[in-house]
This record gives structure tokens, sequence and C-alpha cells, in this order.
């Protein structure tokens, strides 16, 4: 009815909105397995949320000093401290990993086993080289620097507190990433999804890329800031 | 289409074969659901026994010489945790939920079994590490159940070495266990409804069980965090929640920590943990109301949207829980608005309840009975919140017994009157016998009057003062003889409405064992969960085909129809009409 009154456009707008988007059997144009993920993530991002705000907060509350992350994560290489140095090359890794993550996916979608199995491999082996340098991040800190999850010498001993539980629970993400990534890989290699499809490959890929997007903030909110 | 609807194969259907396929490593969601529902309702009876113990120490002090301070403390602190997460929560969600879901939107299960049978393995786990608690040294955890730090992990609290951590480590399984099971009821309702089945058809429960689980993916996590925050203060020595502290002249090794930051994750997850609970209980508690007066609930569009509403609102309100913790006062400000807002959509969904029943044919059945009794405790609760969510109100009565006496009527009382409502309802659905009616109505008047008998008074002592939580009050001068009077009679009125619950556990032994079997849809629902092929409904629920729906879930006395409901699957040229009769249209 294209005469429709102007008056009754608002809510006839919202409540074909509404129609249009419970009419159908399903909500969103997603499978099960895509669905389940993506909420599964918004919950996630709720918990790191929190991890950082709590982060924050007790940034704020702690009495001692708060080290310079500048001087903290700096690398001596050659003569001179370069600040940030590992942790640029671990973020740099992060982001190649999800880069080869996109590949595999497009490769499964054109039923490429072979090369989505590579790129899948490549993708963990750069997700577990990047815990590889969290683990000696972590023992340099502790070793060396004497940093506890209790103590700091450098001053606020909330920043060592803060820093292994939520680098840890990010490595965490990471490392169950990698074997998330390996066994779905070795599945696509043996057919396992020849009948079922391929999306299996992309649903990981959301889980991967999610994890890269938190370290991005882990990055800018404790690192640089 | 990017992928295959599975839900209308049987042949993805595993049938178990045997009895451990069947009924322990189940992944049915009817079992499931009755795994979750006995395992809830065994702790939720443990956490009555505590209140009861409790109470006698508060109308009896002295009397008892098992109940030392710190016992009652602890017996204060497992009975909120329990009836929170581990009776309400997983009863309404983990039970209800998974019972009602699939057959409420006609699928042949949940979307992903095996997670939903793991859900309540997690479950399990979390109750049996909650139990172990009370069998170590210095036994459970006596923090109070919102477990305030510093106090919860420093010494002189009961169960501050390992009931803490017990306690922290639960609620971290209990999450886990939830995330799994929630995943499983958002993917199923939003995505695998069977044909016909939109979003505005669905019965009001599933969307309250919807909307509570969509609070409990995000709400959960604020407390999981601070529960791992808190396990690293009480076993790492870190101090994210600990200030410096000088206990009994010694400095402890902590400082620089919020404690004031624990109390916003608590209560940032609390607050929505109280809809969590509220929201399935709403939407059974509509269905009940409907069936048994015989007519269409009340502005289903508006019940709807009040729900959604007060799902989101759920989220922006939680400071109210920490008016006296100290805060701006415009955020004491923005909170006590956000809490008064959030009584709008409450208030709607009140109403509709009470208009569902005007003119309607009221079938006085036990559920009916626990649904009105509903109506009349969650008024009261929600008025006396009305009180609380100001803060000039709430500074005065903060930790009285009137606050004690408000939660009990609003997400104590209600949601377990609507829980016996459901249980009454849907158990001809699940085993296939009725209840016995008279013992049920035995249960209900006692129940009723029982709690009103309970927390009527404690308003009272409330405004006299009388600070919750304390384990005796002594001869405290602005605290009068009478309350003291007052005390023992709430005292004996919880052993009474205690007693009274064994007259509902006789009945479920008594009807399992020796009752008769039921009529097929004796309540004469519209719905489909009353409409498979068999019932008690088997696995895979739906026979060879699943059904199709034509209709809202409320044509209950369509004018000139033959029968006083029309199910939801019956076509409207299959609809049998009076000579004469008035057709009606479809039920929106």
């Amino acid at each position: 009815m294209a005469s429709t009154p102007a008056v009754n456009t608002k809510s006839s707008y919202w409540q074909s909105l509404v129609t249009d988007w419970g009419a159908d059997r399903e909500v969103f144009k997603l499978s099960w397995g895509k669905l389940m993920m993506w909420i599964f993530l918004l919950s996630d991002t709720f918990i790191f949320s929190v991890f950082l705000i709590g982060y924050m907060n007790v940034r704020m509350s702690a009495t001692d000093s708060w080290p310079l992350t500048s001087e903290v994560f700096a690398l001596h290489v050659g003569g001179a401290d370069i600040p940030l140095l590992l942790i640029a090359i671990m973020t740099f890794i992060l982001i190649t990993s999800s880069g080869t993550m996109a590949m595999a996916v497009n490769c499964a979608y054109q039923r490429n086993k072979a090369a989505t199995f590579k790129l899948m491999i490549a993708t963990a082996i750069l997700g577990a080289s990047f815990v590889g340098m969290q683990a000696f991040e972590w023992s340099k800190l502790i070793l060396d620097e004497g940093v506890r999850p209790w103590a700091n010498p450098m001053g606020a001993a909330q920043f060592g507190s803060a820093f292994f539980m939520i680098t840890g629970f990010h490595g965490m993400h990471v490392s169950i990433g990698v074997i998330y990534l390996t066994v779905v890989a070795i599945k696509v290699l043996r057919g396992h999804y020849d009948e079922k499809g391929f999306q299996i490959v992309e649903i990981t890929g959301l889980y991967w890329h999610f994890v890269d997007l938190v370290w991005v903030f882990i990055f800018a909110f404790f690192y640089l800031w | 289409m990017t992928h295959i609807a599975i839900a209308d194969q049987t042949a993805h259907l595993h049938h178990p074969k045997t009895f451990i396929g069947k009924y322990i490593w189940s992944q049915d969601h009817k079992v499931i659901a009755i795994q979750y529902s006995v395992t809830a309702i065994f702790v939720g009876l443990i956490a009555l026994l505590l209140s009861v113990l409790m109470r006698l120490q508060l109308g009896f002090p002295g009397q008892f010489n098992f109940i030392t301070p710190d016992a009652y403390l602890q017996f204060v602190t497992m009975h909120g945790m329990i009836m929170v997460i581990y009776l309400l929560t997983a009863l309404l969600l983990g039970g209800f939920g998974n019972y009602l879901i699939p057959l409420m939107v006609g699928t042949r299960d949940m979307v992903f079994p095996y997670l939903n049978m793991l859900s309540y393995w997690f479950y399990l786990v979390s109750v049996i590490v909650l139990m172990s608690s009370f069998f170590v040294t210095g036994g459970p955890t006596g923090a109070g159940w919102t477990l305030y730090p510093p106090q919860s992990i420093l010494a002189g609290t009961p169960g501050a070495g390992s009931g803490i951590v017990l306690m922290l480590l639960s609620l971290a399984i209990f999450i886990v266990a939830f995330t799994m099971g929630g995943l499983n009821y958002v993917t199923t309702i939003f995505q695998a409804r069977t044909r016909g089945m939109t979003l505005m058809r669905m019965p009001l429960t599933i969307w309250g069980i919807l909307t509570a689980t969509i609070l409990g993916l995000l709400a959960f996590p604020a407390l999981l965090v601070s529960a791992i925050m808190m396990l690293f203060d009480a076993t790492l020595g870190t101090s994210f929640f600990m200030p410096a502290i000088v206990s009994l002249g010694e400095p402890l090794n902590h400082e620089g920590g919020s404690p004031i930051l624990f109390q916003h994750l608590f209560w940032f997850f609390g607050h929505p943990e109280v809809y969590i609970v509220a929201l399935p209980a709403f939407g059974m508690v509509s269905d009940v109301l409907s069936v048994h007066a015989r007519k269409n609930i009340f502005g289903y569009r508006m019940m709807v949207w009040a729900i959604v509403i007060i799902g989101g609102l759920s989220f922006i309100v939680w400071a109210h829980h920490m008016y006296v913790s100290g805060m701006n006062p415009y955020f004491g400000f923005f909170f006590a608005t956000t809490t008064l807002i959030i009584a709008v959509p409450t208030a709607i969904k009140v109403y509709n309840w009470v208009l569902t029943l005007w003119k309607g044919n009221i079938h006085l059945t036990v559920p009916m009975l626990f649904a009105i009794g509903f109506i009349f405790t969650f008024t009261h609760g929600g008025l006396s919140g009305l009180f609380l969510g100001n803060v000039v109100v709430d500074l005065p009565l903060s930790d009285t017994f009137f606050v004690v006496a408000h939660f009990h009527m609003v997400m104590g009382v209600s949601p377990i009157m609507v829980l016996f409502a459901a249980l009454y309802h849907w158990f001809p659905l699940v085993s296939g016998k009725q209840l016995h009616t008279g013992l049920g109505k035995l249960h209900f008047w006692g129940t009723f009057l029982g709690t009103y008998a309970i927390y009527l008074p404690m308003h009272y002592l409330g405004f006299l003062g009388v600070p919750r939580r304390y384990y005796a009050l002594g001869d405290t001068s602005f605290i009068p003889e009478s309350a003291h009077v007052l005390n023992e009679d709430i005292t004996i009125a919880a052993i009474i409405v205690a007693l009274f619950q064994l007259v509902f556990v006789a009945n479920v032994i008594w009807t399992l064992r020796s009752g008769p079997r039921s009529v097929r849809n004796p309540w004469g629902v519209a719905s489909l969960e009353w409409h498979t092929p068999d019932v008690p409904p088997v696995h895979g629920n739906w026979g060879d085909a699943l059904p199709t729906v034509h209709r809202w879930a409320y044509d209950y006395s369509v004018p000139g129809a033959k029968q006083d409901f029309i199910p939801q699957h019956v076509a409207e040229e299959d609809v049998e009409y009076e000579a004469g009769g008035r057709r009606s249209g479809e039920g929106e």
C-alpha cells in the first residue's frame, strides 16, 4: 500500500523491523556453530574487558609508583636498550598469523585442503612462537628483574599481579587456539569435512582473530600506557 | 543457506542403547534437565536446612551449643550462595530451560547435545567442590554470600583458608558449566525453531529464558574475573582487592588494592543475576496464569518488550547495592534513577498478569494457586524495592532485616513460588503422572501463609534497626524486647514452612511410586510441549516430522471454537467451530 499516511511511518518501520527479524525460523543467517562462536566471543569480550578495567582500577589505587613500561619491557640489543622491542615482534607475529588464518579460510572455501592445512599449521606455529616469546618475557621478568605476582622491586606490586594475570589469561587463549587450529587442520587434511563443508575453518578463524584483537587492546592498555 | 537444516533430519539423532548412555551420560535434553533439577533440588534442601539452623540461632540465641558464631556465619553464607546460584539459576535455566526450550520451540534437541551434557557434568563438579568445603579444615567460608574482601580472605573470618578457595573455584566451574549450557539455549532459540514458530509466537517462558541466558552470558564474566582475582589474593598473596591492613598490631603483606573494585565487579554480576532468576520465572508464571485462567495472556507484545527492557536496564543499576560503600552523589542519583525506571516495565508485567486473570475462567488448581501467590509476594517484594532504590531511604535501612525481607520476598520466595507452580504444572508432562492435588494445596497454603509469617515481621525488625547477619543481638539498648519475641516467632514460622516443603517431597515420591497415570495434557495447554506424539516425550521429541506452528501459544477460549483451547500446531482450516459460531482470525 503505497498510500499509507505519513503519520504511521515510524511505528510501521519498527513493527516491520521486528516482524522481519522475528518471522523467520532463524534470526541470523548463520550456521549454529558460527552463531555459537560469535555469542561465546561476545561473552569472552566481557571477560577481557573486566580484566582490563580491573587492571586500570588497581593501577589507580596502587600506592607505589607504576613502573615505566618502556624501560621494563626493553631489550638490550647491540649495546643499547630498545624499548618494547620484544613486544613489537610478538605483536607483529600475532597479526601476521591473522593474515595466514584469513588465507586459510579462503583456501578452505575453495576446497583446497593441502593449502588450508599448510596455512593453518603456519598460523599455529606463529601462535606457538608467540607463546614461546611470552614465556621468554615471563622468565626474564621473574628471573632477571625479580618481579612476582605478589611483589615487584620496581614499584607497585599490582604491576606484576596484573601483568601475569592478564598476559597469562591471554596466553592461555593463544595456547588453546594453537591446539584448536592443529586439530582442525589435521581433520581438514584427513577429509573429515569433505561432506559437512569447511565452515569450521572460518569458525576457528573467528576465534583466532578475536584472540589477536584482544592482544591489540592489551598491548595498548598495558604496554603503551 | 550455507548449512543443512539438521533440525529436519532424524538420521542425525544418535539413539543410545545402554542404560548408561540413556540416563547417565545422556545427551537428551530432557534427561539432562532432570539431572539438573534433581541435583539443584537436592542442594536446595541442604540450603533450606542451613536456613533453619540459622533461624534457630536468631530465634533462640545461646540455646544450641553446636551453633557457634563461626558456624552461624557459615550457614548464612552457604545458604545464600547455594540458593541463588546452585538452586535458582541451575533449576530455572539448567532444569526448566533444558526441558522446555526444545519442546516449546519445536526442535528435536538442543543444537549441541554433547556440550549440553558437559554443562551438567561441570555443574555437578561445581556442586561437589562447593559441598567438599564442609569437610575441610576451617569449614566453608563464612564471609556472607557477597564475599566482600578484605574480610573474606583474612584470618578471623571462618573458612578464610580453604573454604573461600573452594567457593571461588566452585563458582568458576559453575560459570564454565553455565556458559556451555547458555550458548546452547541462545543458539537453539535463535536458530532452530520449527516452521511457523516466529519469535513473536514463542511462549513467554522462552522469552524469559532467552533474555536471562543472555544476561548470564554477559554478567557471569564479571564474577569469573573477580573470583580469579580474589583467588590470587588468597593463594598467591597479590593485592587486587587488598588495601594496606594492620591486623592485631601486625601490618599484613598487602597494600594498594581496591576493595570497592570487587564490590563493583560483584554487583555488575549480582544485579543481572537477580533478573537471571526473575525473568524465567516471569515467563513461566505468565504461561501458567494464562493456561489456568483459560484466557490469552494480556498484552503479549508488551510482556515481551518488558522482559527485554528489564534485561537491558539490569546492567546499569548495579551500584544501588553499594550506596553505603560510598560513592560520588551524582552516581547515587544516576543509579537511583535507573533503579526506579526498571519498576516501569516490571509494573507493566504485574498489571498484565492481573488483567490476564480479569474475566478469565479461573481454575484454582495447584499451579494456579502458586502463580497467584507469586503475584502477591512479588508485588510486596517489588514495592519495598522501590523504597530501597532511593539513596536516602536505603542508607538507614541498608544491612538491616528490611533488606533481608525485601530480597527474600522478591527474589527468594517469588521465584520459588513460580518454581513450584512450574513443577506442579509440568510434572504430568515429565513423568506422565499428576501430583496429588490435596497435598499440593496443603503445600501451597503452608508455604504461602508461612512466608508471610516469616517476612512481614522482618520488615518491622528492619525499621527497628536490627542489623542482618549478627550472631546475637544481646542487650542492645535500641532494640526492644518485642524484637526478640518477634525473632522467636519468625523462627517458629520458618521451621513450619520448612516442614511444609517435606509435604512436597513426599508428594513427589508417592506420586512417582504409586500415583495414577495422568491423562494426556490434563490442563488443556495450547503450547507445543504438550503435543508430542508420546507423553512423556521420547528421545527426538517429535516422531517422524517436526510440527508446523500456525498460531501463538495463547489461543484459549477462542469465541466460537468447540474446544476451549487451540493447540499451536493446528491450522486455521482444521479448527472446529460451533455451528453459527464466530470465526476468529490469528491470535495476534
